[in-house]
């Protein structure tokens, strides 16, 4: 079955999120959106693994949220709260993406090339085969991976200038489960309390290279030029942080 | 006075707003269908318990006078309201807000604006002019009609600038307001979702003193120290807006104690101590003074704030970037918002577009050779 196109211009959310889940309803496995400006919700909660949707224009809040299987390929900048609570399928951002994405992933993969904003992939979490992973090629703002319980959050800081940082502040704090893969040298005073730096071991480098492979592979981008930087990792000293608190 | 009742004041809602903001550095002027078109894409961040825009530009004819914007909940206010202005100003010309009143389900306050200088007309004034500079006796004779006078509540009172609110969705208020008509070189548009204060015609954003425009996504949980601190200096907070103590705020650090607009920032979203101690942090003495000294005047709570000004717009976020802010930018104009499809609205083809970091300011200012 061949593309479908959407115009999405001037339809107002609700009706387009409609449209959406009508065409992929009657069989189509690939919709084109075209002209989308700041409609929310888009793709979300759609099930599928062979259900493909690219684009074009910027989507509002919320695209991919509960999202279960689809890939969704963005072609240039996200809003906020992308892939927010999102189960398994894949969303690949071209540009920027806004603050809070990722947040309570489950599963999947979103893939954002250039900065995000603040608080990605904050309260992350994994359980069994489920694994979420988020891979920023650009730098964070503050409260990346807070709370973090699972999965795999990589930060590249591959837009970064001379030797500006590439992550703010709070970086992990409240962090109990799950890895935080970062290129370069990090700030003890930007990390959470509750999380180490630690050096990548075998594992860790094998994970790490098959996920860049991917993510160089939709961006185009050179692997060896990303791996040819040292990358530390930060996991919990605990997996329960506070499991004492009230206990004494 | 707090329990005068202006229109649907009692009702409370939950959730958050959305802002706009442009400027061309040129001072080119744009006409409002823009403004309203980009801020009704953000409909569903406001649920039609007020909108409004402010423009800037747009009363050239009267440029060297104060444009009063005023909303009455009954002639008596307004009878009452003019003799006030009467006894205080020199009034060159009055006449009602041009609206159609069909663009709105509800029902609205008189609208009426005036031209006019401060200036003793009779022996009666309770202000000393002549020994106070101009923009003080506005500040005083705002203060004096929305405290004292029931029913009646200045809304805008700067040059050439003009507020237009009121309850309703920001199509609505565009259309009750002919926004359209109206052309200025600073925008701003809000639609309101108000959070733990009533929705009401005065209550609605833009908050306005002289020439200062505040729209505010987010809560000021500072409002009540900042409240004190602001009556201290003689304000009076009437609109039970937490907004509303952002717009004195900047009046008092910028017009009167004379600071910079990015002093006047950092003053209102101030580094946290931990970064202060920093001991490679060069300004950790200054800093350190400054939220020693301000202290009451610093803001808690999540915000995303526009404020704009005869020379400038500004755009700037609360300490930990509680709230969205995107910034666009075109040859000599910039573009403010929430949400980045807005920029999107304002201008198809942008140069730039980011996000700033938290209380980190974009400050925009119009070219020095602009008059």
């Amino acid at each position: 079955m061949k593309m479908i196109e959407i115009d999405a211009k001037g339809i107002y959310y609700r009706d387009l999120n409609r449209l959406i889940r009508k065409k992929i309803k009657e069989g189509n496995k690939e919709i084109y959106l075209k002209n989308v400006k700041g409609q929310y919700y888009i793709c979300d909660g759609i099930r599928g693994d062979d259900i493909k949707v690219i684009i074009e224009g910027i989507p509002g809040n919320d695209l991919g949220a509960f999202m279960d299987g689809p890939t969704v390929i963005l072609k240039s900048n996200g809003q906020d709260n992308i892939g927010n609570t999102m189960t398994s399928g894949k969303i690949i951002v071209n540009g920027i993406a806004g603050d809070v994405c990722g947040y309570a992933m489950r599963g999947g993969k979103l893939f954002i090339k250039e900065d995000a904003g603040y608080r990605i992939g904050i309260h992350m979490k994994g359980y069994k085969d489920k694994k979420p992973i988020i891979i920023i090629g650009g730098k964070a703002g503050d409260f990346l991976g807070e709370y973090m319980a699972g999965g795999i959050l990589i930060l590249l800081g591959l837009t970064a200038k001379d030797n500006e940082p590439i992550v703010g502040d709070y970086l992990g704090t409240g962090m109990h489960g799950g890895v935080l893969y970062i290129r370069g040298i990090v700030d003890k005073s930007k990390c959470g309390k509750e999380v180490e730096i630690k050096n990548l071991n075998k594992g860790d480098k094998k994970i790490l290279e098959k996920l860049i492979t991917e993510f160089c592979e939709d961006f185009s981008l050179n692997f060896n030029e990303i791996m040819s930087k040292e990358f530390i990792k930060l996991i919990p000293k605990s997996s329960r942080p506070y499991g004492a608190l009230y206990a004494k | 006075m707090n329990n005068r009742k202006i229109f649907d004041r009692g009702i409370r809602n939950i959730s958050g707003c959305g802002l706009v903001g442009m400027i061309n550095k040129n001072g080119v002027k744009v006409g409002g269908e823009i403004i309203k078109k980009s801020v009704t894409l953000l409909n569903d961040r406001g649920n039609g318990l007020g909108a409004g825009y402010a423009a800037y530009g747009i009363y050239p004819e009267y440029k060297d006078l104060y444009a009063f914007h005023l909303m009455y909940d009954s002639k008596k206010s307004l009878d009452e309201t003019e003799e006030y202005l009467k006894k205080n100003c020199i009034i060159e010309n009055k006449e009602m807000i041009p609206i159609n009143p069909k663009a709105i389900n509800n029902s609205h306050p008189i609208l009426k604006r005036y031209f006019l200088q401060p200036g003793l007309n009779t022996n009666e004034s309770i202000h000393e002019t002549g020994k106070i500079e101009e923009d003080e006796q506005i500040v005083r004779i705002v203060m004096n009609i929305n405290e004292h006078i029931e029913g009646a509540y200045v809304f805008s009172s700067g040059k050439n600038m003009g507020a237009f609110k009121g309850v309703g969705f920001p199509s609505e208020i565009a259309d009750f307001f002919k926004i359209d008509e109206y052309e200025g070189y600073i925008w701003v548009g809000h639609t309101r979702f108000p959070t733990n204060t009533p929705g009401w015609w005065g209550g609605a954003h833009p908050f306005t003193l002289l020439d200062w425009a505040i729209i505010h996504n987010g809560e000021i949980s500072s409002y009540g120290i900042n409240k004190r601190y602001l009556e201290m200096f003689g304000y009076k907070l009437t609109l039970m807006t937490d907004t509303e103590v952002v717009t004195y705020l900047l009046d008092l650090l910028i017009r009167k104690h004379k600071l910079s607009i990015k002093t006047a920032c950092t003053i209102l979203a101030p580094p946290f101590w931990k970064d202060i101690d920093k001991c490679d942090n060069p300004d950790n003495n200054y800093l350190k003074k400054l939220r020693m000294v301000y202290g009451s005047a610093s803001l808690n709570g999540p915000f995303a704030i526009f404020f704009a000004h005869k020379r400038g717009l500004v755009g700037f976020n609360d300490r930990v970037k509680l709230r969205p802010l995107v910034i666009g930018t075109k040859d000599e104009s910039v573009f403010m918002s929430n949400e980045q499809s807005e920029i999107y609205v304002l201008c198809e083809t942008p140069d730039r577009v980011w996000t700033p970091k938290a209380s980190d300011p974009v400050i925009v200012s119009l070219n020095e050779n602009v008059n």
